[in-house]
């Protein structure tokens, strides 16, 4: 086969070879050229799926030389952190690319950016190397940064400079943490990173690495304290990118402005980056510092989730009601992921365990849920122009499958079993009521006022009077029909048997608690 | 393939099949409907008539990590939820055939029938669970199904409204029994119904009350119960046969269900049982109050199973698992068979539910007439109908334990007897007060009142020879009370029924006096202690507040004060920083250079 061993380098840089074509093919190829590329990345993707071994741990490594000066390396790999991610990915963004198949304006660069944005996802939860890592993880932003500014609804100038200043202040506490880091160690690998973390030498190294700096600058600085400042530098570029209140308030109005396709995108594949960043470097990397501040961190999960809901509940706008879920949503992952640190040692394996898969499973289930709401958004929008909530209504009656969809989607979000939000939630609870009794109460407030704004938005949507307006707008088309079935198949699938997730990371979830 | 994944999975297939590929094809979607829970039906009583002898299929590994998470997928079969499986398909089965002819016409026809086998299915699922994810998990499910069939006439606002409001309310209650559950595993290890009793000893009283109670919280949403009650009168915008089979006879029974499938848990804590009897006699007391001032065919109706079902979660709370028990089974079948009784006659009336619209009906529809009167009896405690054996164990058990319960539950048990008397008085006695809709009235078509005879024929032998008890503990002999008391009893509603029909057995019957001589009480409970007033006020101002300043903190502290600070920062020190740089650079641009520049710094001077 040809990809053979560079399986993963295939399915990142097939898209950059897709925008390329898109570059010097015509206008009404764009499309198609896009769609098949990330057709292709998809069939990558299920390979490296079918080809995982639960069991094993860093699989379809790829690794070269590639900077030598600076002791850099080209380093891919999956394991059962990433492999979930890549999934996802793979599944969202054609799904993406289909909302906008009718697209009108400018689409060869439309296109092209959105195939940029899947190689740069792609990296992200491929790259072992910070440094390329962090090449991708910017590369995720440049174009999400155009295709705001570009395709965007009324405010979208604002919104996307607030996305892209928010975010790359952020990203610039994280390039200076590492750089440190990499001065104390040499290594940009997170590989290696997360031995030396393990094995105590990264401690060793810091402090080293703080006398001579202190020497040279006379600064007078402890190691404790640089390595907090390193870890909270890390923390805030990944905060606002899961987002973590109170870094959130880019996300209301990035996703509102964000056409269709990008919203799904932004919500199910980009938020997750920030939180794969907690999993992949600042738990291995600064366990220690993360149980030293875990009152506040498990503080600000919490607040996301209930904060979060009764902002939603507050929204008039469909759109920014939906993208309020997402920073509710996500709290319950960092939620469980925080939980990981609460107690160190090894007591509480089991349920460390089962708070971080919980955590991974809703990982999963928010991209599919939240691309599935932004989409029903975005069909409404498109037929109305307008997301204004009190302007609708009663649509159930001429829009039945769209009702269907939505009615299914909100479900899903709302957690209800049998469906794919319900088993990562609980999991996470079930994790965390017993290390952290007083956060799991007041978390599980989230679960009711989760119920309050998504059967609102529905009851609102759908149901009682219809608007005069409206009533001869088109049901859901073949194509709209076909997304929604899609994600909806893995609404039912995961919320019935979501064991493959499971087991995939379960693994990978146990080594992560182990480190604590 | 054991015949309880029949059972179970049967209604599920049908309300796949319909919603999928039959949709379209009206009579055929109610027909796969009915096939499929009148063949759970048929299986069940297989089981039953197997006595003794019953096998609980190997359950299935659903969720299994590890140590991790360890949830089976599995089906109890013992008497309890034999019992309750005969009751869920029987009484469902009647009001499927029912619902034919009930829901004819309606547009949503066949939506509403693979909902009711969506919510059948989900019912079957609560009964048969082994643990307590299981339970919860169905436990969501009927509140789905239930959400979905009371905003079935979605268009309705008070019907959306109302769907909304059960959801939420009983979302209330599913936060306590999650607690509970947790709190419960977090001492125990395990879910598992059969593994739990074994381990429940070691855990500390307090800790135990406290488990209760939280689980308990599960059952005061579902069952209705002070002070979740307020959703279930609401419920009644669904379409009636939804009211009879879910808001009457089976769902909201599932809260007295799990107790009882649960009491391992409560029967040791005096704490919960204690909370749970009150609780209980309070919300029979209540309701049956307010059931007096209601206008309102099905209302009435409501509150009375408000009521009665407080009976039930008394009787749990006086640690009387088999009376409660045996009430839940009589009540669904003469309180299926009210709803449907009223059901048919507001289809008589041309979908009129005000009861003083009403009159003289029994010459137009004497079927339902005779049915209904069956079921009042039955409901009344009257003997010899079903409700006179059950509800007395509950009323004997409550005077050998607890005198003050007792003298609420009797004093629920005469007001029972008399708006009941009220309601069958105006409704089909004295003269017809609309003319013409009296004019127009009919008897319903056999589909609907075949099921209405069924059901009598059940509200009446119900109780005798005190079968259900003996079912549910063959070895135990049923307490014997002395018979004195049981028939000292029957005083109570002949009471009730002789005031009623003082006042309202007459041509011009009218609340006036009953209202004149409550004065300032008659408004009260004909607001219903203004519970929904209450309870929309905490939701405008607390919730609504609460939501109002989160939208406020995001959007002028973070956004303006915070980030609009640092913005304006971040602008002066870039406007400084471009006096020192010759281009226009971004700065952005200028960022990733200074981190560049620092990388080569260090690098150098190292």
């Amino acid at each position: 086969m040809i990809c053979g061993n560079h399986i993963l380098s295939w399915m990142t840089f097939v898209p950059l070879i897709g925008a390329a074509l898109i570059g010097v093919a015509g206008k009404s190829s764009a499309r198609l050229i896009a769609l098949a590329t990330s057709l292709v990345s998809l069939a990558c993707a299920v390979a490296v799926w079918a080809g995982f071994d639960p069991g094993a741990g860093l699989q379809f490594e790829e690794r070269f030389q590639w900077i030598s000066i600076l002791n850099i390396d080209y380093h891919l790999g999956v394991d059962g952190l990433s492999v979930t991610m890549v999934l996802l990915t793979a599944i969202i963004t054609p799904l993406a690319l289909l909302a906008h198949w009718n697209q009108d304006r400018d689409e060869k660069l439309f296109f092209f950016l959105f195939l940029l944005l899947q190689t740069g996802m792609f990296g992200v939860f491929t790259a072992l190397n910070f440094f390329h890592w962090f090449i991708f993880w910017e590369l995720g932003l440049i174009p999400m940064f155009f295709l705001i500014k570009i395709w965007g609804a009324e405010d979208r100038t604002y919104a996307s400079f607030k996305f892209f200043i928010y975010t790359l202040a952020g990203s610039i506490g994280m390039l200076l943490a590492f750089s440190f880091l990499y001065f104390a160690t040499g290594t940009f690998d997170m590989v290696e990173l997360r031995q030396l973390a393990t094995s105590g030498e990264l401690k060793a190294k810091v402090a080293e690495f703080v006398v001579g700096l202190n020497e040279r600058t006379g600064l007078g600085l402890t190691a404790a304290g640089f390595t907090t400042a390193l870890f909270w530098g890390t923390f805030l570029g990944l905060a606002i990118k899961v987002p973590l209140w109170p870094f959130h308030t880019w996300l209301p109005d990035a996703h509102t402005q964000a056409p269709t396709g990008g919203s799904m995108v932004l919500a199910a594949i980009l938020l997750k980056m920030g939180v794969y960043g907690f999993l992949r470097i600042v738990l291995p990397i600064f366990p220690a510092q993360i149980t030293d501040n875990i009152q506040i961190l498990m503080g600000l999960s919490v607040a996301s989730i209930v904060l979060g809901a009764f902002a939603a509940l507050a929204q008039t706008d469909f759109k920014r009601l939906v993208a309020y879920s997402s920073v509710n949503h996500m709290g319950y992952a960092m939620l469980g992921i925080f939980a990981t640190a609460a107690v160190a040692g090894p007591e509480y394996f089991d349920e460390k365990s089962a708070a971080l898969g919980g955590a991974m499973l809703q990982m999963f289930n928010h991209g599919i849920s939240s691309a599935a709401l932004f989409f029903m958004v975005g069909c409404i929008y498109e037929r109305t122009h307008t997301r204004n909530l009190a302007e609708f209504g009663g649509l159930r009656k001429i829009m039945p499958i769209y009702a269907g969809i939505l009615g299914v989607s909100m479900f899903s979000s709302l957690g209800l079993p049998g469906l794919n939000g319900f088993v990562g939630e609980f999991m996470v609870f079930k994790g965390v009521f017993p290390i952290s009794l007083f956060w799991a109460c007041l978390s599980m407030i989230g679960l009711v006022v989760t119920g309050v704004f998504l059967l609102s938005m529905m009851q609102k949507v759908c149901f009682e009077n219809l608007n005069e307006k409206w009533k001869s707008l088109p049901d859901l088309n073949c194509r709209e029909i076909f997304i929604g079935a899609v994600l909806m198949f893995f609404m039912f699938a995961l919320g019935v048997y979501p064991s493959p997730l499971l087991d995939a990371s379960n693994s990978a979830v146990k080594g992560l608690v182990g480190l604590f | 393939m054991n015949p309880v994944w029949i059972i179970l999975f049967a209604p599920l297939c049908a309300a796949a099949i319909i919603t999928l590929l039959t949709r379209k094809a009206q009579m055929l979607s109610a027909l796969i409907s009915c096939a499929a829970i009148i063949t759970g039906f048929v299986l069940t009583l297989q089981l039953f008539a197997q006595q003794g002898n019953w096998m609980s299929p190997e359950p299935l590994q659903w969720l299994v990590v590890d140590n991790i998470v360890r949830i089976e997928f599995g089906a109890t079969i013992d008497r309890l939820s034999i019992l309750m499986l005969l009751v869920v398909t029987g009484v469902g089965s009647a009001i499927h055939i029912y619902s034919l002819g009930y829901m004819k016409g309606d547009p949503g026809f066949s939506r509403f029938f693979a909902c009711l086998s969506l919510f059948t299915f989900s019912m079957l699922g609560i009964v048969l669970s082994n643990n307590f994810i299981q339970i919860f998990i169905f436990w969501e499910l009927v509140g789905v199904s239930s959400y979905l069939l009371i905003g079935f006439w979605f268009e309705k606002h008070s019907a959306a409204e109302a769907g909304k409001k059960a959801f939420l309310t009983n979302r209330i209650g599913d936060f306590g029994m999650m607690l509970g559950v947790l709190l419960l595993w977090t001492n125990t290890g395990t879910f598992n119904f059969a593994e739990l009793p074994a381990k429940i000893a070691a855990i500390p009283s307090c800790t135990l009350g406290l488990i209760g109670a939280l689980i308990f919280c599960g059952a005061v949403g579902k069952s209705a119960q002070f002070p979740l009650h307020v959703w279930l009168p609401d419920a009644m915008e669904g379409p009636t046969p939804v009211s009879a089979l879910i808001h009457a006879a089976t769902m909201v029974a599932a809260g007295v269900y799990m107790l009882c499938r649960v009491s391992f848990v409560i029967l040791p804590s005096e704490t919960a049982l204690t909370l749970i009897a009150w609780i209980g006699g309070i919300t029979a007391l209540m309701a049956a109050t307010i059931a007096i001032a209601q206008n309102d065919i099905k209302r009435i109706l409501a509150y009375s199973t408000l009521s009665q079902l407080g009976y039930m979660v008394m009787a749990v709370g006086l640690t009387g698992i088999t009376p409660a028990m045996f009430h839940l089974t009589t009540h669904a079948f003469f309180k299926a068979l009210l709803f449907l009784g009223a059901g048919s006659v507001i289809m008589a009336m041309h979908h009129e539910q005000d009861i003083w619209k009403m009159g003289g009906l029994w010459k137009k529809t004497p079927i339902t007439f005779a049915t209904f009167m069956i079921g009042t009896l039955a409901l009344a405690g009257v003997w010899p109908l079903s409700g006179f054996y059950s509800k007395d164990e509950i009323l004997l058990l409550a005077l050998e334990h607890n005198k003050a319960l007792f003298i609420m539950g009797a004093f629920t048990a005469f007001l029972t007897a008399y708006y009941m008397g009220r309601e069958c008085f105006v409704v089909f006695f004295g003269k017809p007060r609309d003319k013409h809709a009296y004019d127009h009235a009919h008897e319903s078509p056999w589909v609907m009142t075949l099921p209405l005879v069924f059901l009598a024929v059940l509200s009446i032998i119900g109780g005798w020879g005190s079968y259900i008890p003996h079912f549910l503990k063959p070895d135990e002999h049923a307490a014997h009370h002395d018979a004195w008391k049981g028939f000292a009893l029957l005083l109570v509603p002949a009471a009730g029924f002789l005031l009623s029909a003082k006042i309202y057995l007459k041509a011009d019957a009218s609340d006036a006096p009953v209202k004149a001589a409550l004065g300032r009480a008659w408004t009260w409970v004909e607001n219903k202690y203004y519970f929904d007033e209450l309870y929309a006020w905490i939701i405008r101002y607390v919730q609504g507040t609460i939501a109002m300043l989160c939208e406020l903190f995001d959007r002028w502290v973070l956004q303006r004060l915070g980030i609009g600070g640092l913005a304006g920062t971040t602008s002066v020190a870039g406007k400084t920083l471009r006096l020192l740089q010759t281009g226009n650079i971004q700065s952005y641009a200028f960022l990733f250079g200074l981190g560049v520049t620092v990388i080569i710094y260090y690098v150098v001077v190292r």
